[in-house]
């Protein structure tokens, strides 16, 4: 099937309008929200220089004006990425998504769905669970710079995930959603909505690819989750876009009283890539572990911001974020912790490690610390540097040639953050890709 | 011709002389000692011939069944069969022992070596040294204690079966347990086909690993050679009266 492009699509100062004209079935108050989104969007400068939000990064390369809303997919061409999103076999619901259209779709259990979980592609959930979503679809505030970026999403998202699970449902096997991007200049606006109620336990998956290495494409998409008091959240994404695409992703994830949260992230795809996470620790006696591992090669960018903000007193968030970079590749990453006067005995931990692997690789650490709170355990750090040349010896003392010990120290380097997976085919799958990636470069 | 062999060898840290001028000879089938002061360059002589790169060799030769090995790259050297036990075990993160040993056995051979035979001898000659079979998948040396470091050497070196093996201070950190376990180890390794050289500053070893010979370090060479008795008297007298025979040119 092909398409017919016309200048409309394009995501020019007209484009809204074609796509409210496109999208006929979006309920009102949706409508109504997302017209505010788009005179947002137009009225806020674009990222420059200047921000702090956005030092370091290249913001020249940020323009959005030649990507268009992507057309919908041929069946063909539905089926090939159906058959690629295979990577998780043991899950309990999974949502396949091709240029923001549901293609496929592994429904809940007979038993999970009476015990009133909802795993729901957005296009339906806006229409099915409109008090849901109207309390909680783009409730959550930028805080690290995207605010242009996450109004460009609220008004152009049509799809995405909504799982929710009730209170005291525990969901063993991991639930997951494949959002593909197929063609040239397509623009996709992926979404992810994870709410756990009182000691719910869940684990999520999101998984980001392009159909082809080659076309340019763009991806902005917005993750929220909500971990209720007592529950248990494990998320994990995987940023995978071709290396030809610019990406956004802004994830904020609320921590209530006594609730687990651990956050994965997993990023190898794109140009140009901006992730900013937000970890907001709401409720006493909760606890985030917020861990990221990122390969970059050739002349990727990456860059991620962060901030821990303790709002509630005894509560631990830990982040570690990993980098390996090659070529010409760069990493930035900015992270902040915000402990807030009534925070007493916080625990709140960051650390930021660099793994040179070329002389002309750049990696940008920006470590900061905001307490207000006086009894409260902190720190920040940050090391870059090579492989160890201490250790590189023992493993050639043992007879191993210099690639391998080499990239057995790269992959010993990703483990730290690989071995804290407990699911055994999430983690082989992460490992598997990271090692891929390592290898072709 | 099975023998690694030591001239005259000459060794620079940083524009140091650290070894002046050192010669030994260690045939197979045998097992010889090294003693003396800390800070003499015991280590330094394990870790040139190893291949550091930080050790500059000035002068003189090391060959190996006369095979020069001061001219190969510290992985040729490890796989034409020099083995050096560290007396420092390097920590390297987020490598599993089980993994490491492997990458370290496919290096020396065409095809990857069978899994299920692999963990076989694994667990044995792990049950051997007293090593629980849970560390195969702990990083290698991550968060040990020094008995368990030098353990996880002896390991190594049981796995890869050597012909040449240096032990810097394998003793160091052992309680008497360990040291006897570590010693049984070696010991078991001992043979015709294998030299070892033990490294040490305390004769107690010794008493578990019995050597062929005896070679006191001073000053960056060997001063004096001679059986087991040597060890016995250096551990009774020190090292000054031999610093008071050389002086004497005895
Ligand atoms: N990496 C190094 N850089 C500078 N000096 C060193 C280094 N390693 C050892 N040395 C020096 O070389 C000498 C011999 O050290 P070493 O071989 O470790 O002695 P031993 O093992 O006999 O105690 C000492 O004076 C020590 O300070
Ligand atoms: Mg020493």
């Amino acid at each position: 099937m092909i398409t017919a492009q016309s200048d409309s699509e394009f995501l020019s100062e007209v484009v809204f309008d074609h796509f409210l004209a496109r999208h006929s079935e979006l309920p009102d108050w949706l409508v109504k929200q997302k017209q505010a989104s788009w005179t947002e969007y137009l009225a806020l400068p674009a990222p420059n220089r200047k921000m702090e939000t956005w030092r370091f990064a290249n913001v020249k390369g940020l323009g959005v004006e030649g990507f268009r809303l992507a057309p919908s997919l041929s069946e063909e061409d539905s089926q090939s990425l159906i058959e690629n999103s295979q990577n998780v076999k043991e899950t309990s619901g999974k949502l396949v998504f091709g240029n923001d259209d549901l293609v496929a779709e592994e429904a809940l259990s007979e038993e999970l769905s009476a015990k009133g979980v909802i795993f729901e592609p957005l296009e339906r959930a806006f229409a099915k669970h409109p008090e849901i979503l109207e309390e909680f679809f783009m409730a959550q505030e930028s805080a690290l710079g995207s605010e242009k970026f996450a109004a460009f999403h609220t008004a152009l998202n049509r799809n995405g995930t909504l799982l929710f699970v009730p209170a005291n449902v525990e969901i063993e096997l991991p639930l997951v959603s494949y959002h593909w991007a197929n063609g040239g200049e397509s623009a996709v606006f992926p979404h992810t909505l994870v709410i756990a109620k009182d000691n719910s336990k869940v684990t999520f998956v999101d998984i980001y690819g392009s159909s082809d290495k080659e076309s340019a494409q763009l991806a902005c998409g917005v993750s929220t989750l909500y971990a209720g008091p007592g529950a248990n959240v494990e998320y994990h994404y995987v940023q995978n876009w071709n290396e030809a695409s610019l990406s956004f992703n802004r994830l904020t994830t609320v921590a209530e009283r006594d609730s687990n949260i651990t956050a994965y992230g997993l990023n190898l795809g794109s140009k140009h890539a901006r992730n900013e996470g937000h970890t907001v620790i709401e409720g006493a006696g909760s606890n985030a572990e917020i861990l990221s591992l990122t390969v970059a090669h050739k002349e990727q960018e990456i860059d991620q911001r962060t901030l821990q903000s303790h709002n509630a007193p005894n509560s631990r968030s830990n982040l570690l974020f990993k980098n390996a970079l090659q070529d010409t590749s760069k990493t930035i990453f900015s992270g902040l912790i915000k402990v807030a006067e009534e925070a007493q005995l916080t625990d709140a931990y960051q650390t930021n490690r660099n793994l040179l692997l070329s002389p002309t690789a750049e990696a940008n650490s920006l470590p900061g610390l905001e307490i207000l709170a006086n009894d409260v355990k902190c720190s920040h750090g940050a090391t870059t540097g090579q492989i160890d040349d201490n250790e590189l010896f023992y493993l050639l003392a043992r007879g191993i040639d210099k690639p391998t010990a080499q990239k057995l120290l790269v992959f010993g380097f990703f483990e730290e953050i690989l071995e804290k997976i407990n699911n055994e085919e999430l983690a082989n799958y992460h490992r598997e890709l990271v090692h891929q990636k390592f290898e072709i470069a | 011709m099975s023998v690694l062999e030591i001239e005259n060898l000459k060794v620079n840290i940083d524009d140091k002389e650290i070894l002046n001028g050192l010669s030994l000879t260690l045939p197979k089938g045998e097992v010889h000692a090294i003693m003396g002061p800390n800070g003499t360059g015991k280590s330094t002589l394990a870790k040139a011939l190893a291949g550091h790169e930080n050790y500059e060799i000035t002068g003189g030769s090391a060959t190996m069944n006369g095979e020069d090995i001061l001219a190969l790259e510290i992985d040729e050297i490890a796989r034409a069969g020099l083995f050096l036990a560290f007396q420092y075990p390097v920590e390297i993160p987020g490598v599993s022992i089980a993994n490491f040993i492997r990458a370290a056995l496919n290096s020396r051979q065409e095809e990857d070596i069978d899994a299920v035979a692999y963990y076989k001898s694994l667990y044995a000659e792990m049950e051997n040294l007293g090593i629980d079979r849970k560390f195969t998948s702990r990083s290698v040396n991550e968060g040990f204690s020094g008995g368990e470091k030098k353990r996880c050497e002896i390991l190594q070196m049981a796995m890869l079966k050597p012909e040449f093996c240096i032990l810097d201070e394998t003793d160091s950190g052992l309680d008497v347990d360990a040291l006897k376990v570590v010693a049984e180890g070696v010991n078991q390794m001992r043979g015709e086909e294998r030299g070892i050289l033990v490294i040490t500053h305390y004769q107690r070893l010794l008493n578990y690993i019995v050597p062929d010979k005896v070679h006191i370090m001073m000053d960056g060479r060997i001063v004096k050679s001679g059986d087991k008795s040597l060890a016995l008297e250096v551990e009774e007298r020190g090292y000054d009266w031999i610093k008071e025979e050389i002086a004497a040119g005895v």
